[in-house]
């Protein structure tokens, strides 16, 4: 029998997977987009889970908005990353220092 | 019932449509006449105000509207306000810049109006879903903004740095919000409240739920340790948008710590007074002095933001309405002043050339003595020495803390005001006392120049009648 817990600690889970992939990664700035997709869809495997246990419906809605919000966020950074190509011709994360002190 | 709605709404539903009519008409508009895309978005502002204003809630009355998804309050109607004000001088700030550097589109009018949608959502949210979308609404305009030279090799990387970390924080928001949902079984504000009142203070999910908010919270304001973003974003951004977003979004993200951590988790206050009491000491440390060491006038004004955020958390954490109030008018304050010093630095820079340096700063006094004065007035500010406006803020804060009881963490913030001092009064001496190394004469449009002089001076007036403003904010959580 699936309780809450096992989903929150599923959520829990991908949520760790996501920060500790933005924070380790070193090589790739897609595997960085790829781990806010994770961070985000962790919280919607929460909000569903709550909801469907809460018996109320206010959590898959938000789960709707979340969804689309994520596809929004997903375009702008993957544009961000296209001009970041164009000027740079590297998408490795340890080249990405001009910035610092 | 759904007119009343959408009456109270009226504000936020005319800044989406000129911004969708700016967006279209840029289209239709040449490049010589881009001037009129600048006027329109000067207009949707004068609109919107008096639209706000036609409507305003009696003060200490606050009306839901949307399914209890929208507020309409006091607080909420002078922040918009404030937000429209901050905006316009940005507006007019920003077109001598993005003229000279070749970046006067009219993409940056839609986008940083689409932004003060987000920010007045965000003020006006009574929900999770409504305080989530205004956010994003601001934090995705914000991304493209920084990254609107599309050659600039730094403002592509800040752009990147910004949506990375930018999106960190909602997801970490986000995953707050869900446990918070878990365990109160309601995303309405109101209901959480009413919530928490019943007793379920001592819920391990609570605590979890609000330590995540409180850190996406932190992230999105940038206070110590979670300000490695705001440097790098200040410095790669052009002028303009960096000008945008050192003023704008900081009146959003301080109704976003009201809305939530007051509104919704105000009976929980015990637990986020010592999280924030935390960021604020670290904020106010690290800011005065790291900012010592920058040669770079942007990233020099970062970390100096990140100080003023120490400051603006001070008086949220106070958790009373004299408090709030506090925060309130310093970040109102600090808004303007920001603007305000980076409206010098974009008069100093020329030729595509951004005055980043504070060496650019030297003999300002022998160019141009006004703009060195106004520059002064604002350094004096920003410092808070008396008599300026920046000096009624930090002591407003400061007394808030210490009637709440956080009499050290007002001894903190008054040593590192101190400390603060030295690198804002480097600037003054740098104006005064230093020789000149160009002696290319400080130009700039008539409008440009009249809206520093009045930044300048209200600096001083405020702070002579800083009664007003005071009792502004005030009134608003009366």
């Amino acid at each position: 029998m699936l309780t809450l817990a096992h989903f929150l600690t599923l959520g829990a889970i991908l949520f760790s997977i996501g920060v500790a992939g933005i924070f380790l990664n070193r090589k790739n700035i897609i595997i960085l987009l790829m781990s806010i997709e994770l961070l985000l869809l962790a919280v919607n495997m929460n909000f569903v889970a709550f909801s469907r246990f809460l018996d109320n419906m206010d959590g898959q809605v938000f789960v709707f908005f979340i969804l689309t919000v994520a596809a929004a966020e997903a375009a702008i950074g993957l544009a961000i990353l296209v001009v970041l190509f164009r000027n740079r011709e590297t998408i490795n994360v340890e080249d990405i220092e001009e910035l610092k002190g | 019932m759904i007119l009343s709605d959408l009456q109270l709404a009226l504000p936020e539903i005319f800044v989406a449509a000129m911004a969708c009519v700016v967006l279209v008409a840029d289209l239709f508009i040449t490049e010589q006449r881009r001037g009129l895309t600048h006027t329109l978005a000067l207009l949707t502002l004068v609109f919107a105000a008096i639209i706000t204003l036609r409507v305003m809630v009696p003060v200490g009355d606050s009306v839901l509207a949307f399914s209890e998804t929208f507020v309409r309050d006091r607080f909420g109607d002078i922040i918009k306000l404030f937000a429209y004000l901050v905006l316009a001088g940005v507006f007019v700030y920003a077109k001598h810049f993005l003229r000279v550097a070749g970046l006067f589109k009219g993409e940056f009018y839609s986008l940083s109006l689409f932004a003060l949608l987000g920010v007045m959502i965000m003020v006006s949210a009574a929900n999770l879903v409504t305080v989530y979308l205004g956010l994003e609404l601001l934090a995705l305009s914000s991304y493209a903004l920084v990254a609107i030279d599309r050659d600039s090799a730094s403002g592509s990387e800040a752009a990147m740095k910004y949506f990375i970390l930018g999106s960190l924080a909602s997801g970490i928001l986000l995953y707050g919000m869900s446990l918070v949902y878990g365990a109160t079984g309601t995303l309405q504000l109101g209901e959480i409240s009413q919530a928490l009142a019943g007793g379920m203070s001592d819920n391990l999910m609570l605590s979890f739920g609000l330590a995540f908010m409180v850190v996406g919270i932190a992230f999105k304001l940038g206070a110590v340790p979670f300000h490695m973003w705001l440097p790098d974003v200040y410095q790669g951004a052009p002028a303009a948008v960096t000008l945008l977003i050192s003023s704008l979004p900081k009146l959003g993200y301080l109704a976003l710590a009201i809305r939530l951590l007051a509104d919704g988790m105000g009976n929980m206050h015990a637990d986020w007074q010592a999280m924030l009491a935390v960021l604020a000491a670290l904020s106010l440390i690290l800011g005065n002095v790291v900012a010592i060491a920058q040669s770079n006038i942007k990233r020099m004004l970062a970390y100096s933001t990140i100080s003023h955020v120490g400051f603006i958390l001070l008086g949220i954490l106070a958790a009373s309405p004299a408090g709030y109030a506090s925060a309130m008018f310093y970040t109102i304050v600090y808004a303007m002043m920001s603007a305000g010093a980076f409206a010098v630095m974009i008069l100093l820079s020329g030729n595509g050339i951004e005055a980043e340096n504070l060496d650019d700063f030297k003999g300002l006094a022998k160019r141009s003595p006004w703009y060195a004065l106004m520059m002064l007035m604002i350094m004096f500010s920003l410092a808070g020495i008396p008599v300026f406006v920046g000096f009624f803020a930090k002591w407003q804060v400061i007394a808030a803390a210490i009637q709440a009881g956080f009499v050290g963490l007002a001894v903190l913030a008054v040593i590192t005001a101190v400390i603060g001092a030295f690198y804002y009064l480097r600037v003054v001496k740098l104006m005064y006392f230093d020789e000149p190394e160009s002696t290319a004469p400080v130009t700039a449009p008539i409008d440009f120049r009249a809206v520093l002089s009045v930044n300048g001076l209200a600096m001083l007036g405020l702070g002579i009648f800083s009664g007003g403003l005071i009792g502004v904010c005030v009134r608003a959580f009366g």
